[in-house]
């Protein structure tokens, strides 16, 4: 076995994790999490549909801002993807992508304020680098023939219509409405820095105490999620599309001042803007790595090692539960609902959830991606066993699971864990916002004292981590050969 | 000017010499087929030619290069999206004009699948498919027919119908058959092709069916 390399690799993250875990601070400080657990999903048995109309207000916006933002980002996304062969081009847009919608609607709350266009931007800009790079792997893989054949003379638009778009159009299409979903996921979360969508509903109800009041929303949003193919429709599109800009709520002026100095003073290293200058800067920068950056990315890394590892056994044990190998009916349709609730929750609720309840630490933190990103995974590897025939006399139960249905599909579940180890890492370092001691919880401290020109060292030195996380993760993808499209 | 001087064609595949060198030269009038056993270089040496006269010529490859996605309409108009404007052919894309529409249906007609006119291309049948990549090359109305293997689709009766319409249709071609009996009926040169070298090059009245058999 260990000579397969796919083997040794996963043993060799399984043993960084469990290093990382001597590390880690794994524990629950609640005093009493069983009973806030319990009262919780009360609470979601429970569901107060009509406690106030903020719900649906906050339903409404939550569809808005995703609607704008997404539309926006697959715009310029588009865009972006057809000058995408241009290396500045992808390093823009792997920049812009490495930053979560939180951090830039932090960024943006600095000096647009509770604006709309503080959210429509937080979900427009990373969207638009990621749309840029899917778009333009779809579009290189249309095929080159019809192209070559067009007479001699053909507009580069004309060649460009009708050549490439029919080809790549249901892709396309599928990719758009798949991200679309995801953010709707963003836009809920968008509440948490404030602005009017679920989040601020849930963080209202849950800090409260009001559990069936923040049940009802959970279950709306599953509603909301689970029946995009009932009302998105490509006819309503335009209805939703156009419309959506007038549901984004008014919010507070903008104050341009406020933009003007952020750039002009706010952002600038405190050195240089009291005039210290490169002297001064050296110590600021020093000080700001030792106290600030090196514990966020040291604690960041290590979160990301165990969750990485507990989404990949928690995928491996989910996908019986949707597999056609495996038991009748009922099992597989409650193993779907579970699987569901698992991938749409976003992992910042369900870890803010969580941490509510069992108290500060990375255990809330791990259970939250690995639920989330392990639900995904598991559900994709599932679908992709059903597709699968055994001869007829192949064993059953464990020894079919062990025998016949990993080993074949151990390749395509390590490539989409590898593909979500970026990912991973994004939120981990978003859910330091909320306590856990990763690069977030420095970023948002620094940007709660008003140290904005920390908080930009820190956000750049994330999307750095970002980045290079990513670009080894399609490294060692590339070096066990390991192929994925983009749909996960 | 439709005829063509080529000299010096070449091709190499893996570093090792698939065609040539060789030379060809194509009058005006002059309807040439290419014939030899199947790996001789025929589909090669339409491709050499394409790339030399691409001005010039209307293209049925052997993969056909359709867009599947589109309808046969907007597979065949392709032939001619250099006569319009930008604005002009995407508003064709999203509903056609009147000319064009029937201009296309007559081929269609022609080529017996006019009731396929709005069908994805992706639902065709392979005969069906290949007669598209005809009446795009028809629709493009090149002075040079260059095919490679146009009807190695169809049933005997289509089979003679097409060749007849692009006999009729194109003055100047070279078609790659592999049918010996279709190349000596509507084709006025035999180009006989072995090994990547001319092997064979006379008019189709000097010929018999067995002098061409020699090549295979």
């Amino acid at each position: 076995m260990l000579s397969y390399p796919t083997v040794r690799t996963s043993l060799i993250f399984l043993a960084i994790a469990l290093v990382g875990l001597l590390f880690a601070d794994i524990a629950i400080t609640a005093n009493n999490p069983w009973r806030d657990l319990g009262n919780f999903f009360l609470g979601v048995l429970t569901p107060n549909f009509f406690s106030s109309e903020g719900l649906l207000t906050a339903l409404l916006r939550t569809v808005a801002f995703a609607f704008v933002g997404v539309t926006v980002g697959a715009i310029c996304g588009f865009l972006l993807a057809l000058v995408y062969r241009f290396l500045p081009v992808r390093i823009f847009c792997a920049f812009i992508r490495a930053i979560h919608e939180l951090f830039w609607a932090l960024i943006f709350l600095q000096f647009f304020g509770f604006h709309p266009l503080t959210g429509v931007l937080a979900i427009a800009i990373p969207y638009s680098g990621i749309f840029a790079k899917v778009y333009s792997e779809i579009l290189e893989e249309a095929d080159p023939e019809p192209g070559r054949l067009l007479p001699p003379g053909t507009g580069t638009i004309a060649a460009f219509l009708y050549t490439k778009i029919p080809d790549c159009w249901v892709q396309l299409r599928t990719y758009t409405a798949y991200r679309l979903e995801c953010g709707l996921r963003s836009s809920a979360i968008l509440g948490f820095v404030g602005l009017p969508t679920l989040g601020f509903y849930l963080e209202t109800s849950f800090s409260q105490g009001m559990y069936s009041d923040a049940g009802a929303m959970l279950i709306l949003f599953y509603v909301l999620i689970a029946t995009i193919p009932l009302w998105v429709k490509p006819k309503l599109l335009p209805v939703y599309i156009l419309g959506a800009p007038f549901f984004l709520g008014d919010g507070l002026p903008i104050v341009w001042g406020n933009v003007e100095r952020f750039f002009t003073q706010d952002i600038v290293p405190s050195p240089l803007r009291d005039g210290e200058g490169l002297v001064g800067l050296m110590p600021w920068l020093n000080e700001l790595m030792i106290e600030q950056a090196l514990p966020g990315i040291w604690n960041t890394v290590i979160l990301t090692q165990i969750a990485l590892v507990a989404t990949g056994i928690l995928a491996l044990l989910a996908f019986p539960l949707i597999s056609n190998h495996f038991g009748g009916p009922i099992r597989r349709t409650s193993g779907h609902v579970f699987l569901v609730i698992a991938r749409s929750t976003p992992e910042y609720i369900l870890a803010y959830i969580l941490l509510q309840l069992w108290g500060p630490s990375m255990l809330p933190a791990v259970v939250a991606l690995a639920l989330h990103n392990g639900g995904i995974i598991g559900h994709l590897i599932g679908r992709q066993t059903n597709t699968i025939r055994l001869r007829s006399d192949a064993p059953h139960g464990f020894n079919r699971y062990g025998w016949e249905l990993v080993p074949r599909i151990y390749r395509a579940f390590l490539a989409f864990l590898f593909y979500r180890w970026e990912i991973i890492m994004r939120e981990t370092a978003i859910l330091g916002i909320l306590g856990i001691y990763t690069l977030g919880f420095y970023v948002d401290s620094a940007i709660q004292s008003i140290r904005f020109d920390q908080a930009m060292v820190l956000i750049l030195i994330t999307a750095m981590l970002n980045i290079g996380v990513d670009i080894l993760g399609r490294f060692i993808r590339r070096k066990l050969a390991l192929q994925t499209m983009p749909t996960c | 000017m439709a005829g063509f001087d080529l000299s010096g064609l070449t091709a190499s595949f893996g570093g090792e010499r698939v065609i040539g060198p060789l030379t060809l030269t194509v009058k005006e009038g002059d309807q040439v087929a290419l014939v030899g056993k199947s790996g001789a270089g025929k589909s090669t040496l339409i491709r050499l030619i394409h790339q030399r006269v691409d001005r010039e010529s209307s293209l049925v490859p052997q993969e056909l290069g359709l867009v599947n996605a589109l309808p046969v309409f907007h597979n065949v108009f392709m032939g001619q999206l250099d006569k319009h404007a930008t604005w002009y052919n995407t508003v064709t894309l999203i509903r056609p004009f009147k000319q064009d529409r029937m201009q296309i249906a007559e081929l269609l007609d022609a080529l017996r699948m006019s009731e396929k006119l709005w069908i994805p291309t992706a639902s065709l049948s392979g005969g069906q498919r290949q007669r598209v990549a005809i009446a795009r090359a028809l629709y493009r109305n090149a002075p040079v027919l260059l095919a490679d293997e146009p009807i190695s689709a169809l049933d005997g009766p289509m089979a003679h119908h097409v060749m007849k319409l692009l006999k009729d249709r194109f003055k100047t071609s070279v078609i790659a058959l592999h049918d010996v009996d279709m190349a000596m009926k509507y084709c006025n040169r035999i180009v006989g092709i072995q090994d990547g070298q001319v092997a064979l090059d006379e008019p189709t009245e000097r010929l018999t069916a067995a002098d061409i058999m020699s090549l295979y």
